[in-house]
């Protein structure tokens, strides 16, 4: 029996063909229409499985709710994180809420994956290239749709890059040699970038000019609805990363914090062509970005280019 | 000059008022504000508008004058 742990998940080693992942994650609503809070939710939990390379098998939803509210909303919240997890193929089985004056909503998801082909988020080596599968800008987005000041493309967008499931992508990599990946969520890409580079002892050239952005995040970030969580990803990782020519909004988004991303991973550059042609052809709805590349570890961790 | 007292509001309730402030406005504006991150935002609005920004530090906060 081997015990692993890692960012994203607990793993325990069943048999050598089997081993078994156990996450959980819940936040408060990032949209006022219940459902889709509720979809978000759940895709943002069952991604961690994902992000490991493994197939989620059992969900249970964890909830908090006020009494003061309408328990219809609840059941919507709760047929949204339903849905999704039916999407994922995975079962719904149960679960607990609890009364709480702001509502709060998740599942904890349990997945299986064979032992061999567990994703880790570090083991990038030279030469390999970095991979996003999802338009970054999810924080900056929102925190517009609170401002009312977002365009009704930029909700849409933000809305279905959030809801949808991290199943394609892993589907499709997982067929070939990734060799580190994590989903990006509240430490934002960089933070993200920044983990997995100091784990494998490695430089990650960053290039934000090939970075897909959600609509219109670039022009929020400059409008400066940028959120807290930004900031202090900033604060927190600054002194890993040589900023170069960065602009300033470029940097915004990629410390800002995302909900529900996408998957991050590191693959040698032979199979790039393969892999993109493979999220085509397999209808992956969001936009994929190859970031970057990985190099010999320099001064800092993540380098802009 | 107008007066914007977001002090003690939080994200993104400073932007809205400032924003709201400086529409079809082109006088000075002072924006008061308590956290450091909301005296960034507040600056690159003003930036994105054109404006002029200067920013000092008081007892509660940040003081910004978008001129």
């Amino acid at each position: 029996m081997g015990l692993e742990t890692s960012d994203d998940a607990a793993v325990y080693k069943i048999t050598d063909e089997i081993a078994m992942i156990q996450t959980v994650d819940f936040f408060t609503p990032v949209v006022d229409d219940p459902y889709t809070f509720g979809q978000i939710a759940a895709a943002n939990s069952l991604s961690d499985v994902y992000a490991m390379g493994g197939e989620p098998k059992i969900a249970l939803n964890i909830a908090a709710f006020p009494n003061c509210l309408d328990t219809e909303i609840l059941g919507e919240i709760l047929r949204g994180g339903a849905d999704k997890v039916k999407e994922a193929g995975a079962v719904l089985v149960g679960g607990h809420t609890i009364q709480d004056n702001e509502p709060k909503y998740g599942l904890s998801v349990s997945g299986f994956v064979h032992p061999d082909k567990i994703f880790k988020n570090y083991g990038c080596k030279p030469g390999e290239v970095l991979i996003l599968t999802k338009p970054v800008g999810s924080g900056i987005v929102n925190t517009a749709v609170k401002a009312g000041m977002a365009s009704d493309e930029a909700v849409d967008e933000v809305i279905r890059v959030m809801a949808s499931l991290n199943k394609t992508a892993k589907e499709v990599i997982q067929n070939y040699p990734v060799s580190a990946c994590t989903d990006v969520t509240g430490f934002g890409l960089l933070g993200h970038c920044t983990e997995m580079a100091s784990a494998s002892a490695v430089t990650l050239d960053i290039c934000p000019k090939d970075i897909a952005w959600i609509t219109d995040a670039d022009s929020y970030a400059k409008m400066g609805l940028v959120p807290a969580g930004a900031y202090r990803n900033r604060e927190h990782c600054e002194a890993m990363v040589e900023v170069g020519n960065a602009e300033e909004f470029e940097l915004d988004l990629l410390y800002d914090p995302q909900t529900s991303g996408g998957l991050l991973f590191s693959v040698a550059k032979e199979y790039m062509d393969s892999i993109l042609q493979d999220f085509e052809e397999c209808h992956l709805e969001t936009a994929v970005s190859v970031i970057g590349k990985v190099t010999e570890a320099g001064e800092k961790w993540i380098r802009l280019v | 000059m107008k007066i914007v007292d977001a002090r003690g509001l939080s994200c993104p309730e400073p932007l809205m008022l400032t924003a709201e402030a400086l529409k079809n406005y082109t006088g000075p504006v002072k924006i008061l504000v308590t956290e450091p991150h909301q005296k960034m935002n507040v600056e690159k609005l003003a930036k994105d508008g054109g404006r002029k920004a200067t920013s000092t530090e008081v007892t509660e906060g940040f003081e910004i004058v978008i001129e």
